[in-house]
C-alpha cells in the first residue's frame, strides 16, 4: 500500500516535472516563444505608421518602397553619437555620387518632443541633402522603432535636461522594402558603402 | 589605459608643504593635441569637443574636470554602444592618464560634452577649454569651431 503510494507520488511528481519542462520549452523555444530582442527588422511593407517629413509631408514606410533605403533613429540634441553618424552618412553618399540619389536616406527622430518639423529641417539641412528628417506623434514614431525592432529610452540628465537612448544603427532595404544588411555605428567607410552597393545592386536584380 | 583614481589631497598636501612656487605634480607635462568641435544650431542643445591629451611627463595625471566660458557645464562623456547596437552616454568621471600615454576624446567615445551653452557655437571661431587637473594644474586650449558635419580635426 505505501509503496504504491509512493509509485503513484512518484508518477504524478514525474508528471508535473515533465508538464513544468513542456510548458519551459513551449515558451522558450517553441511556438509560445516571445519574439527575441534584436530580431531582424520587418519588410518595410509589413510596417505602419504615419510620420511627416522635414517639408511637410506626411511619410510611411510605403512611401520608401520602390528605391533602395537607408533609415536611421537619433535626435537633434544629441551631441556626439547623432551628428556622428549623420556625418559618416553623408560621407558615404558621397562616396556613392550620383548612385546616393537613387536612394532614400531617413533620419527618424526618437524625441518628438523637441524635434518638430522645423528643428528636423534645420538640422538635416547641414548634411546631405538626400537625407530626409522624420518626426511625428510619440504614438506613431514607436511604432516606427517597432518596426525596425529599435528601441529608444528618455534618459534624465543632471541639468534637469534629458537625453536619449537609442538604437544606433543604420537599416538597408532593398527596393522592394526586404532587409539587406544593418550598418553598424561606427563601422569603417570601406566595409559601410560595399554594403550599401549591395542594396543598390539588390534593385537591379529585382527589377530584371 | 584610462582608469579611475581619487588624489583629491594632493593639492592640499603641497599647499601645507609650503612651497611658494606652484609645483605641480606632472599636468606641466600634459600636451593637448588636434583639438576640435562642431558648430551648434543655437544654444539649446549641447555642444561636443574632441582632442587628444598626451601625458608627456613621468608622473600619472589625472583629468578632473573642465571649464569655458562658452559652457556653464562642461563635463566629459562617454557615448558607450551595447551588443544590442543601443548607444546611451553618461559622465565619464575623473580620467588617470600613465606617463607617456594619451586620452583621445573622439566621437562615438568620451568627448567634451558643452551643456548650457552660453552662446552659439559658430564655424570658424575658437573657443579657450581649460582642463582642471588633480594636482591643481590647468592647461588651456583653443577649440576650433568646425562645421555641424565635421567628422575629424581636418572637417
Amino acid at each position: 500500500m505505501q509503496r504504491r503510494q509512493l509509485l503513484l507520488y512518484g508518477a504524478a511528481g514525474a508528471g508535473v516535472l515533465g508538464l513544468t519542462l513542456f510548458v519551459g520549452w513551449w515558451r522558450v523555444d517553441g511556438p509560445g516563444a516571445p519574439e527575441p530582442k534584436g530580431q531582424r527588422p520587418l519588410p518595410l511593407s509589413a510596417m505602419e505608421f504615419r510620420l511627416t517629413d522635414h517639408e511637410e509631408n506626411e511619410v510611411g514606410p510605403g512611401n520608401l518602397i520602390g528605391r533602395p533605403t537607408m533609415v536611421f533613429f537619433g535626435f537633434t540634441y544629441c551631441p556626439d553619437v547623432c551628428p556622428t553618424t549623420l556625418s559618416d552618412i553623408s560621407g558615404w553618399l558621397e562616396e556613392l555620387g550620383d548612385e546616393a540619389s537613387e536612394m532614400n536616406v531617413v533620419f527618424i527622430t526618437v524625441d518628438p518632443e523637441r524635434d518638430t518639423v522645423e528643428a528636423m529641417a534645420e538640422y538635416v539641412g547641414y548634411f546631405h541633402p538626400v537625407i530626409r528628417g522624420w518626426t511625428g506623434p510619440e504614438d506613431q514614431i514607436a511604432r516606427a522603432a517597432e518596426g525596425f525592432r529599435a528601441s529608444y529610452e528618455r534618459v534624465p540628465t543632471e541639468g534637469g535636461d534629458y537625453t536619449m537612448n537609442h538604437t544606433a544603427s543604420v537599416f538597408l532595404f532593398d527596393a522592394k522594402g526586404e532587409l539587406v544588411t544593418m550598418i553598424d555605428y561606427h563601422e569603417p567607410r570601406e566595409f559601410a558603402v560595399p554594403k550599401i552597393r549591395r542594396a543598390l545592386t539588390e534593385d537591379v536584380e529585382g527589377a530584371t | 589605459m584610462t582608469k579611475r583614481s581619487y588624489i583629491n589631497g594632493l593639492p592640499l598636501v603641497l599647499l601645507l608643504s609650503g612651497m611658494s612656487t606652484p609645483a605641480f605634480a606632472g599636468s606641466e607635462d600634459v600636451v593637448v593635441e588636434n583639438a576640435w568641435s562642431r558648430a551648434s544650431i543655437g544654444v539649446n542643445r549641447p555642444g561636443a569637443a574632441y582632442m587628444t591629451v598626451r601625458n608627456t611627463g613621468e608622473d600619472a595625471v589625472t583629468l578632473t574636470g573642465l571649464a569655458t566660458p562658452l559652457a556653464m557645464m562642461p563635463e566629459i562623456h562617454e557615448s558607450k554602444t551595447n551588443s544590442d547596437g543601443v548607444s546611451s552616454m553618461a559622465p565619464a568621471g575623473e580620467i588617470t592618464i600613465e606617463p607617456g600615454q594619451s586620452v583621445a576624446l573622439e566621437p562615438g567615445g568620451l568627448h567634451a560634452m558643452l551643456m548650457k551653452l552660453q552662446e552659439p557655437m559658430t564655424e570658424g571661431e575658437n573657443f579657450p577649454l581649460t582642463l582642471t587637473f588633480s594636482d591643481g594644474g590647468k592647461v588651456t586650449v583653443e577649440v576650433p569651431i568646425l562645421g555641424i558635419a565635421a567628422r575629424g580635426p581636418e572637417g
